[in-house]
């Protein structure tokens, strides 16, 4: 009888209802807040890599006249960290720097130019010690620890074997190993970061606006460092600019802003320029994988062994889930026994990194996909084949105790089949031209929250009041991502209403519900089943109402949106009427929805560290890449890529459909152009012209096929849209040029020198034979 | 040193006194009070800061307002018109242009400027145009279906 009323925008095409304030320069980001009596901040950060901190001297500085305030490491002796087991960073150097451009001391002025001025006139003096850049430099015997709490340089080993990889190895007709150097890369979102904190010196209050994906745990490790109470602090997320991983911290920009604006006892604006926005970081590491496979005949995979060496940087961060990730990640998207993974992820001494876009699994994704493409090429079988003969069946737990109730993969593969036209034209294209394919997964969410307390995983609330207008309140971060739109929609679906009637405050602590952030894709899955569950506790006080008012059972109520009825012949009640009658009640009315992942989602217990993986649903890819290779000049050109996502249902396909096209995109900058480089612990890539992101003129048509598996527990069956199809984009574009020109890439990016490099080698060595090409694709 | 700087801003005169090195950037935002316009690097790479100056496309974060004396400058908060979105800022909107917004504004102005100067452009001409501006959120697609769409609406009537 209740139903939910007909749909009005689940699974439309629905521009962001914040898109009107983005397009007309009406949407303030954290920058964009000015006042009058906003000192500027600036931070002081260390030329060394690696040293002892001896002495910070501010007092030529203090004495600049219009210097407000400076904050050095002295200020503050609490740390500060993501995961609550690895909270090893001061917002301030401490004792030691262990990277050049960690932040050592900050300075808060009357203006810019004066705290840039001051800058000058701080002095450090340090006693050097050896720094480490590679893995390889870190973990070697006698190498100086950096960090004391991990004497060999290590923030963590992970080691597990499900099966026997032994056994799967003697089972294989085929045993392959290759080894794969993807470079570090990061976010380079558009929005630098930045911080605003207004200290009340009088209240004792701080309130910090902050470009962040994580308003709570910028609130917690405020609290944290500030040494104060958390009930006197209040976060603010305004818009943001992008986040894809690099604000899914505190980062130390907003900490150090508080901590100056406390000292000066007023408001300080610290807005960091881009070089600095690359120094902060956060990216995705430095990877070096050496991947065995075994296969049969016929493609199954019998074996796999996976080795993955980490480039850390100088802080944990995320670390050790970034590295649990890599491992568990080779399971839920195909049928794998006897896997075996050696993990470690190292200190060095560059810029920490963190949770990028895929987190962990990206760089595992295209060892694999690129391995299974080389094997399939020497067992003379299509990539596609391969892959058909090691699907899962949902619903299915894998070995390492991930759920799967929803697998879209086999109608992703086929979309692509189809729609790239694989079958007619793999082997048969022009001299240079190639078609590669590969498939890749993520989490909707990590099931077992960073920070365990027992809480609901994801809250949100609904106001409803006398002018009729229903006000969802939610910590949800809306980055860009649309997640305010999508959780408008959700109610606006569940009560049959308009999206005009709804309105949505987010990005308040002070007035909305904690939520844990916007990261490892958790908004859609959590906070919109929260929503429908707020929306439809609200739609029984309505029928309830109703059913008062007209004198009727609430099972016999109609809800049609604007409309409330007690069967198809009465008059019934308008939406207003019935709020009106259920104001009686209760005065304004407000109710909660909650929702908590279930126990058997939460990943498994057979090895340290199981439970991440874990997810309600996984989201899955596959991806079909043409490239045209100019043999002359080593430029590879991405013709056009067709990409099916699995997203379970696509609340808003047109959300959903921009999402995958962005995600593709970000993985086809890693793949081709982007590197971060450092020249002795020094960043040289500090700008978006060496820091290269492909524009419009080199970027693809993207075609998007939407597949709906509808996930049992999703809202609406929904799953992630953000992440999944990052990761395929990598080995799709290596598969395409090794099927273009015989030349198979296992080092990223693959910029046209590399591949001129290759062909070069090659054409050196003789008429396309041997040289470096390790496997030519049949063509 | 100071100057006196006169000019036509968004359509209304405007005489301010500024510091000669003072960026046309700085000027919009912190002494005019426009925040639409975006610093997005640090100097030329990314092209948030682009505004129309005389109806072509600059980098505001390498012009001196100084340099723009008696020329007509338009921000993203001029298209607007009697409350209703322009062609382009209808296209960044409905066909989702526009993800995070921060890149938006000089998108913005450069397809503006684009279709301004020509109103029928081809996807090429699109993407030449466009060429100066990162966006990290769209992979450019719907940047492209958006300025096509802006172009058939400019060419029903609407002001670019």
């Amino acid at each position: 009888m209740n139903e939910i009323a007909a749909a009005h925008s689940i699974g439309a095409h629905v521009p962001l209802i914040d898109g009107p304030d983005k397009v007309s320069g009406r949407a303030k980001y954290t920058a964009d807040f000015v006042a009058p009596g906003l000192l500027a901040g600036r931070i002081f950060r260390s030329p060394y890599s690696h040293a002892e901190i001896l002495e910070v001297d501010v007092s030529a500085a203090l004495r600049l006249p219009g210097v407000k305030a400076i904050v050095t490491g002295a200020d503050c002796d609490k740390t500060f960290g993501v995961l609550p087991i690895a909270r090893s960073e001061h917002p301030l150097a401490r004792e030691k720097v262990r990277y050049r451009g960690e932040p050592v001391a900050a300075v808060a002025a009357i203006d810019d130019a004066t705290a840039k001025r001051a800058l000058d006139l701080i002095k450090l003096k340090v006693r050097e010690l050896p720094a480490y850049y590679s893995s390889k430099q870190a973990i070697a015997a006698g190498a100086t620890t950096i960090h004391a709490h991990r004497s060999n340089n290590v923030e963590r080993d992970v080691l597990f074997e499900l099966g026997s990889v032994e056994q799967g190895f003697r089972d294989a007709d085929l045993v392959r190993e290759g080894t794969y150097d993807c470079a570090e890369v990061c976010q380079n979102q558009m929005e630098m970061h930045a911080a605003v904190a207004e200290y009340d010196a009088i209240r004792e209050r701080m309130t910090v606006y902050a470009s962040t994906q994580v308003p709570y745990y910028v609130h917690m490790m405020l609290a944290q460092i500030l040494d104060m109470d958390m009930s006197r602090i209040r976060v603010i997320k305004p818009h943001v600019g992008g986040g894809f991983g690099c604000r899914t911290e505190a980062l130390n920009v907003e900490l150090i802003a508080a901590l100056l604006a406390r000292k000066a006892g007023g408001s300080v604006r610290l807005v960091i320029n881009r070089e600095e926005t690359f120094i902060t970081h956060r990216g995705r590491p430095q990877t070096d994988i050496r991947l065995k496979l075994g296969m049969r005949k016929d493609g199954r995979i019998t074996a796999v062994e996976c080795e993955c060496y980490q480039r850390g940087g100088a802080h944990s961060g995320y670390g050790i889930v970034t590295i649990l990730y890599s491992g568990s990640m080779l399971y839920a998207i195909y049928d794998l026994h006897n896997v075996k993974y050696i993990g470690k992820r190292v200190l060095t001494n560059t810029p920490p990194c963190g949770a990028f876009r895929g987190h962990g699994t990206v760089d595992i994704r295209f060892a694999f996909e690129s391995l299974l493409d080389e094997m399939a090429s020497e067992l003379g079988l299509d990539p596609l084949t391969v892959r058909r003969a090691n699907y899962l069946t949902a619903p299915t737990f894998t070995d390492n105790d991930l759920m799967v109730n929803s697998y879209g993969l086999p109608q992703c593969v086929d979309w692509v089949e189809q729609a790239s036209g694989w079958r007619a034209r793999k082997g048969k294209l022009p001299k240079g031209k190639g078609l590669g394919f590969a498939c890749s997964h993520y989490i909707s969410g990590a099931s077992k929250p960073v920070n365990w307390t027992g809480e609901p995983h994801a809250t949100v609330k609904i106001k409803l009041d006398f002018d009729g207008s229903i006000v969802v309140l939610s910590g949800a971060a809306d980055i860009g991502q649309g997640s305010s739109t999508i959780l408008v929609q959700t109610v606006g679906e569940v009560l049959g209403l308009p999206l005009s009637r709804i309105r949505i405050i987010t990005g308040d602590s002070e007035v909305v519900p904690k939520d844990n952030g916007s990261y490892s894709s958790r908004v859609t899955f959590m906070v919109g089943n929260a929503a429908i569950d707020a929306a439809q506790n609200l739609k029984r006080v309505l029928v309830a109402a109703a059913a008062r008012k007209l004198e009727a059972n609430p099972e016999e109520i109609e809800c049609l949106g604007e409309l409330y009825r007690a069967g198809a012949q009465d008059r019934g009640l308008t939406f207003n009427e019935v709020v009106v009658e259920a104001l009686k009640d209760s005065g304004t009315i407000t109710v909660t929805g909650n929702y908590s992942t279930i126990p058997q989602s939460h990943g498994g217990k057979k090895y340290r560290g199981a439970a991440i993986g874990g997810t309600m649903g996984y989201s899955y890819s596959a991806q079909v890449v043409e490239v045209s290779v100019d043999e002359e000049t080593g430029v590879v050109n991405v013709d056009k890529v067709w990409v099916a996502h699995d997203c379970g249902k696509a609340l808003n396909r047109l959300s959903v459909e921009g999402q995958v096209q962005g995600s593709v995109w970000m993985g086809m900058g890693q793949a081709m152009s982007e590197e971060t480089a450092y020249h002795e612990g020094l960043l040289i890539t500090g700008n978006m012209l060496d820091y290269r992101v492909p524009t419009i003129e080199d970027s693809p048509p993207i075609e998007v096929g939407i597949i709906e598996s509808n996930d049992p527990h999703g809202p609406f069956g929904a799953k992630e849209a953000g992440e999944g199809s990052l990761a395929a984009f990598l080995p799709a574009l290596t598969n395409a040029i090794a099927n273009a020109i015989g030349v198979r890439f296992n080092t990223l990016p693959v910029t046209p020198d590399r591949v001129f490099a290759a062909l070069e080698k090659r054409r050196r060595a003789g008429n396309g034979n041997a040289g470096k090409a390790s496997n030519a694709d049949p063509r | 040193m100071a100057r006196i700087l006169e000019l036509v801003l968004n359509g209304r005169r405007r005489v301010d006194a500024v510091a000669d090195n003072l960026l046309l950037l700085d000027y919009l935002r912190e002494v005019v009070g426009l925040t639409g316009t975006k610093t997005g690097c640090d100097g030329g790479e990314c092209g948030a800061c682009t505004v129309l100056v005389d109806d072509q496309p600059r980098l505001s974060c390498l012009t001196l307002a100084a340099g723009v004396i008696g020329q007509r400058i338009d921000t993203v908060e001029s298209l607007a018109q009697d409350g209703r979105l322009s062609a382009v800022q209808r296209g960044f909107h409905e066909k989702l242009g526009s993800q995070c917004g921060y890149c938006t504004p000089g998108f913005i102005m450069a397809s503006a400027g684009l279709l301004r100067r020509n109103p029928r452009p081809s996807e090429q001409e699109i993407r030449a145009a466009l060429g100066s501006n990162i966006c990290r959120c769209t992979g450019y697609v719907k940047i492209i279906e958006a300025v096509r769409y802006a172009a058939e609406l400019h060419a029903g009537g609407a002001a670019p």
